[in-house]
């Protein structure tokens, strides 16, 4: 079944899990992104329990949707959500950056099964979402391709490139999704580089805009199909989320943009969470199934 | 007997030598592109917080807003990781800055395969092959701390554009802040007449100890600090070339286009003497610890010191 439909309730457990997965793996690493792992659990756990068509254990599945991270530093979260959804087991979260493992700091296509291409420069996969909403149109394939960005990255000029080319040719098979957490690693994006109206600059390069809260899981799901079947164009969802969201220590705060939590700092992460640490370390540890 | 070194970043190296070079000169500014405290930049932000311009994440804009500073008489330094401030921009280097030439100073932090855990996409290792490509461009690397300082300064002294490569971790204090830094000329670390050594950045210091480690065999390897990439010390590699009579390059980049190239060309003009090469193969980073990486990729002085035996066998 490439498209597994869960519904909302399913899926705000999941997250959970995804949160727990994702602060396991970076105290574990030792370094990491949390910020921005977090602020976007909640739509792409919607995204691949919801509406993504994919065969996990057949990643180059011919008619799969594309899916790819602009913003390759939230591996925690990208590498979260695959392994709970099957592209990978779950022990090997626990190989997060480390040299003998697969799952690299930044998304590697070259190491992991499921990672298209390879990223962690800010501001390229739009286009690549792009190229390939163009060639599947060219090849009458179904597929609908789903691009997710930061906020931040917005201010890369090379994303308006893309944005204005995705307008030029309606393509109305491609979604993005920005994580608009209104931070980034020196601070509020407004006081770095402002990138509001994004809403505006979206439609003036004729996009249709979606404006939602990234943390209810209803709406999100709602936003997805009004992307989908909104015709000859491409579509945006603005995400409205909080760094950090599900840790309170993290929530809203620039400064967990880029770091880990330490070994005690994930206990007490964990607990907010609803579990311990060395319950959930073991859950990824004692995980069954093998690469495939 | 190895030597026992002080640990320093060289990033912070560039952070004091912009505050350095900003209190002498009024006409410096500084651009960052939201990296600040990892490229600690953020002490010339606290001390010239009007010549500190805060860019976003958008290089290619950064580069050039500097290049058009410097076209009425500002000297801009700009700062981020060399991946984006010389891999994103490398049109706007070689038309705008290079071509011009626009006075600007790249600085460029996490550079090389002991970046880290972030991988592969942030250890950037071909950096010097690009610059060195560009017509106008100066190319420094400089070995430790003190000389990332020294260097920041001196290439107030330059007219055009420069660019200096710096790294992430801490790494061994092996030159004397009291030292003379001049840029284009190599500085003698180790003497020996067995073999040269010419290697920069962090692999200065794994020269050093193969130096130390040689000798207990009764091997004297020279070790030359080739700091400055472009312009190239050439009559230190041919002096190299005519007293050691072997030559081993080592550095944290990729083997084509880099320090083994350059020496390669000026040894194969001037003065042939057989050649080694410690460098990254041909090959992106990884993620993993910085020492696990730098054995992993070979770039140790115990590959240092192998290479040099292979060069003697052959000599
Ligand atoms: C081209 C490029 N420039 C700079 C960086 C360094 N960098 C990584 S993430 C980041 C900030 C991203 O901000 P945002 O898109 O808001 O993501 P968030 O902080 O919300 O995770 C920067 C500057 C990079 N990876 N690529």
């Amino acid at each position: 079944m490439p498209r597994l439909g869960w519904n909302a309730n399913q899926l705000q457990e999941k997250a959970l899990d995804v949160r727990r997965d994702i602060i396991t793996l970076l105290a574990n690493a030792g370094s990491g992104h949390s910020g921005g792992s977090l602020s976007c659990t909640d739509f792409a756990t919607a995204l691949f329990f919801n509406r993504l068509r994919v065969e996990p254990r057949e990643p180059m599945w011919e008619k799969r949707d594309f899916w790819n991270f602009s913003i390759g530093h939230v591996t925690p979260v990208i590498y979260s959500v695959m392994a709970e959804r099957g592209y990978f087991p779950l022990k090997d979260l626990l190989g997060f950056r480390q040299f003998n493992g697969h799952l690299q700091g930044h998304p590697s296509a070259h190491d992991t099964p499921g990672i298209e291409v390879s990223a962690g420069s800010i501001g390229q996969g739009l286009s690549i979402a792009i190229g390939v909403a163009l060639a599947s149109k060219l090849d009458k394939n179904p597929r609908h391709c789903w691009c997710i960005m930061g906020d931040g990255e917005q201010q890369e000029g090379s994303i308006w490139e893309a944005a204005m080319s995705a307008g030029h040719y309606k393509l109305d098979n491609l979604t993005a999704i920005i994580d608009v957490n209104r931070k980034q690693i020196d601070g509020d994006t407004v006081d770095v580089m402002n990138v509001e109206p994004l809403a505006d600059k979206y439609r003036a390069f004729n996009w249709h805009v979606i404006d939602v809260d990234g943390h209810d899981i209803q709406a999100i799901l709602a936003a997805f199909d009004e992307a989908e079947n909104t015709p000859g164009k491409p579509s945006v969802i603005l995400a409205r989320t909080v760094m950090g969201k599900g840790v309170s220590f993290m929530e809203d705060k620039a400064a967990w943009h880029g770091n880990p939590p330490s070994h005690d700092e994930a206990k007490i992460a964990l607990e907010e969470l609803g579990t311990d640490y060395d319950t959930w370390y073991k859950r990824l540890a004692e995980s069954e199934g093998s690469r495939p | 007997m190895t030597p026992e070194f002080e640990w320093k970043t060289t990033r912070e190296g560039w952070g004091h030598g912009l505050v350095d070079v900003g209190m002498t000169f009024e006409d410096v500014v500084v651009l960052v592109g939201d990296l600040t405290g990892s490229t600690n930049v953020n002490f010339f932000k606290e001390k010239f917080p009007d010549r500190f311009f805060q860019m976003g994440i958008a290089e290619q804009n950064m580069a050039n807003v500097a290049a058009g500073m410097s076209l009425v008489g500002k000297v801009p330094y700009y700062a981020t990781y060399s991946a984006f401030g010389v891999g994103r921009v490398v049109d706007q280097l070689r038309v705008t800055s290079g071509y011009t030439p626009c006075n600007i100073k790249i600085g460029g932090a996490h550079s090389g395969i002991s970046v880290g855990p972030d991988g592969a996409t942030h250890q950037m290792m071909e950096d010097i092959a690009i610059l060195r490509a560009l017509p106008n461009f100066t190319v420094i690397a400089p070995a430790d701390y003190d000389q990332t300082r020294l260097a920041t300064i001196a290439v107030h002294e330059i007219n055009g554009p420069c660019y200096i490569r710096f790294g992430r971790e801490k790494v061994p204090v092996v030159t004397n802040p009291a030292d003379s830094f001049e840029i284009g000329k190599a500085q003698v670390m180790a003497e020996g007449d067995d073999a040269t050594c010419i290697a920069y950045g962090q692999m200065v210091s794994e020269a050093l100890i193969a130096h130390d480690l040689l000798l207990e065999e009764g091997i004297t390897l020279r070790v030359l600090n080739m700091h400055t990439l472009k312009p190239l010390d050439e009559d230190a590699i041919i002096m190299a070339a005519e007293e050691t009579g072997a030559i081993v390059t080592a550095e944290e980049h990729q083997i084509y286009g880099g320090l083994g190239s350059a020496v390669s060309q000026v040894v194969c003009q001037h003065y042939p003497v057989p050649m080694e090469y410690v460098a990254v193969m041909d090959r992106y980073g990884r993620s993993g610890k910085p020492e696990e990486l730098l054995d992993a990729f070979g770039l140790r002085h115990n590959n240092i010191i192998r290479k040099v035996k292979k060069l003697l066998d052959r000599v």
